[in-house]
């Protein structure tokens, strides 16, 4: 699903440029409920950014269900990101203005599907988030956990290929990091590939594999107990 | 095209309008402002203008009035200051010499008279005249006729009076018509009354006789007082002027260069210089409605591009969930063309409302201000295409904007 290549990123800063990835090296396949964890500033973000192609690596090579990323306009950017990704942030990123319900069918408007369908298929995602009720509230009017649950309804609306979330617990308290995660392992047990930043051990560990960045490197890329037992 | 037509394009921009109220209704005041102004401002203008030509209406704008002073100059044997009289044979004369160009010409006499009926009297204007002169200054009756050919022909003994001599000869309701009324003791049959003229006009309460008739009752022979012309269309009557003056002084050896013999006045130089006043209003007009709107639709691009500034974390976030360049351009700009439009039509709306509350006020009546204030629709198509065509313009400058971030620097953006 995932596929990456002696991968490098450096930001420009001033004249000088910060090396953050420093060639690495990973393959994710179909169903995986991957972690990565590093302290902060070793290049997470940066790495997933990349994957979700919300940015663009200087080196090595990427390949996106097999296709190869380069070169890419943001036209095709767009495009892929609708067809294949689902992205979760850690501040949730909602739209203000819009209710859970408007929140969650948004990707399927740049699919092009009609408002009817749109509102229709929304609506079974946010159920299945358990906020049906709350369809249509407008984000203020939810709790740290109810907007991140919205945000995975969104993820998932267009049945992308890959969820991306980027320390979707990290603004939450534990009763609610713990349902998110739940929430997490069911759209996994469902055969979603899930790709998750974090750098709390409780949350890598509920995962299935953990990857360990340091310094721009992967030092480390296990399984957790919980994979080893299944 | 089509997401012109989408429900959801529209319930987009419904949203980015309902979420930043204050925005849209600063933007859309800008605009409407602008072609309120523009609106507003040439329908006075046209009020003004109509106004105008309403007081002048009555009168042949192109015309001139020649009458005879004194000489300055000494000339074939004649010393300065010799006084002498317009006569029949200089109009014979200029008939023949411009007649392609003059359409009306008038010879006139005039006097004060008493003028007795029964045992009512007043002094009034008396003025012997041609029927053309109503050709040239309208005449409007209440009752009867104006001189005719016959009148002048059989010298008849006939007067139209004004309505003021009228009023004060007559008693209330008493028809005029037939009557017999005395100018210098002599007796004249009443033919015709007229209103006066709520426009300029240069006799006022006047007794018109036929000129024949004036000529033989106070012996004026082949003289006369002065004459009106009036030039065809299209001839440039100032030019016309000084012609028919070099041919007067001419006529009646007087030197060419003799500024004091004769008097005229041109109307048409007159109101040449009011015409100029009026065109350099509305040059104003254009001038500061044009300026505004354009200022106004600067205000809808800048505060676009605030506004785009400010949604950059909300354009990264649906860029990150699929959203084209194309369709995040099409959106603002489409937002801006709607702001535009909904603005420039309120502004016309509102423009429209107040020259018909101007007109309400002051448009109404004999002595209006500003008649028929109104504006050409062409220009305000013109106007408000204009507008929105600028709309659409200054919309792809945020519209760009908003593309050219990558989607995680718009998403950073706190
Ligand atoms: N746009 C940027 N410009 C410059 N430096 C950046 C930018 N984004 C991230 N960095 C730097 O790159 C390093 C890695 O950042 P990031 O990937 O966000 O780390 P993490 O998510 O692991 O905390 C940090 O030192 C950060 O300051
Ligand atoms: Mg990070």
């Amino acid at each position: 699903m995932i596929r990456i290549e002696k991968l490098h990123k450096s930001y420009p800063i001033g004249k000088d440029s910060l090396h953050v990835l420093k060639g690495i090296d990973l393959h994710i396949k179909e169903g995986e409920f991957v972690s990565i964890m590093g302290s902060s500033g070793s290049g997470k973000s940066t790495l997933l950014n990349i994957v979700g192609l919300l940015d663009i690596h200087d080196e090595g090579e990427y390949y996106l269900n097999g296709q190869l990323i380069k070169d890419l306009n943001e036209k095709k950017a767009a495009i892929l990101r609708n067809k294949f990704l689902g992205f979760v942030f850690q501040s949730f990123n909602l739209i203000s203005y819009k209710t859970a319900l408007e929140n969650v069918a948004l990707p399927l408007y740049y699919k092009g599907m009609n408002r009817k369908e749109r509102l229709k298929v929304a609506l079974d995602y946010l159920d299945k988030v358990g906020l049906k009720d709350w369809a249509s509230h407008l984000p203020n009017e939810l709790s740290g956990g109810q907007k991140q649950r919205v945000a995975i309804a969104r993820a998932l609306v267009t049945n992308p290929k890959v969820v991306l979330a980027d320390e979707p617990t990290g603004a939450l308290d534990t009763t609610t990091t713990d349902s998110v995660m739940d929430l997490l392992k069911d759209i996994n047990d469902e055969g979603m590939t899930v790709f998750v930043i974090t750098h709390e051990e409780e949350v890598a560990e509920q995962t299935k594999r953990i990857v360990r960045l340091r310094d721009g490197v992967i030092i480390s890329d296990t399984l957790t107990k919980a994979a080893k037992a299944q | 095209m089509k997401f012109l037509f989408d429900s959801d394009t529209w319930q987009e921009i419904y949203g980015s309008i309902r979420k930043n109220k204050v925005r849209t209704g600063i933007t859309i005041i800008g605009v409407l402002w602008g072609i309120f102004l523009l609106v507003v401002l040439l329908g006075a203008a046209r009020g003004l203008e109509n106004s105008f030509n309403k007081a002048f209406g009555n009168f042949a704008t192109n015309s001139v009035f020649v009458w005879t002073q004194s000489t300055d100059t000494p000339f074939k044997g004649f010393q300065k200051g010799r006084r002498f009289r317009l006569n029949m044979k200089d109009i014979q004369v200029l008939k023949s010499e411009y007649a392609d160009k003059i359409k009306l010409l008038a010879p006139r006499n005039q006097t004060m008279n008493l003028i007795i009926k029964d045992f009512k009297s007043g002094s009034f204007k008396v003025s012997g005249d041609f029927p053309v002169l109503d050709q040239i200054q309208k005449k409007k009756l209440i009752y009867g006729r104006f001189l005719n050919q016959n009148d002048i022909t059989s010298s008849a003994k006939v007067t139209v009076i004004s309505e003021d001599i009228y009023k004060q000869l007559f008693e209330k309701d008493e028809m005029p018509i037939g009557e017999n009324i005395k100018i210098n003791s002599i007796n004249y049959k009443v033919i015709g009354v007229y209103e006066p003229s709520n426009t300029i006009d240069f006799d006022g309460d006047t007794a018109y006789i036929p000129f024949s008739t004036f000529k033989k009752v106070y012996n004026t022979a082949n003289n006369i007082d002065w004459m009106m012309i009036t030039a065809n269309d299209g001839i440039d009557i100032e030019q016309m002027e000084s012609d028919v003056l070099l041919t007067l002084k001419n006529l009646h050896k007087v030197h060419p260069e003799d500024d004091r013999a004769f008097g005229s006045v041109n109307l048409g130089k007159e109101i040449a210089k009011f015409t100029g006043f009026l065109t350099g209003m509305q040059f104003l007009t254009w001038f500061v409605g044009i300026a505004t709107l354009i200022a106004g639709v600067f205000a809808i691009g800048n505060i676009l591009l605030i506004t785009v500034k400010e949604r950059t974390k909300e354009i990264g976030i649906r860029r990150a969930l699929g959203a084209t360049p194309k369709s995040i351009r099409q959106q603002i700009i489409l937002e801006s063309v709607f702001l535009t439009t909904v603005a420039g039509m309120i502004g016309i709306i509102l423009g429209a409302t107040v020259l018909m509350i101007i007109d309400k006020f002051f448009g109404q009546g004999e002595d209006a201000t500003l008649v028929n204030p109104t504006v050409n629709i062409p220009i305000i198509l013109a106007a408000f295409t204009t507008l929105v065509v600028l709309g659409t313009l200054i919309g792809l400058i945020p519209a760009h904007m908003a593309t050219v971030v990558k989607p995680i620097e718009a998403l950073r953006e706190e």
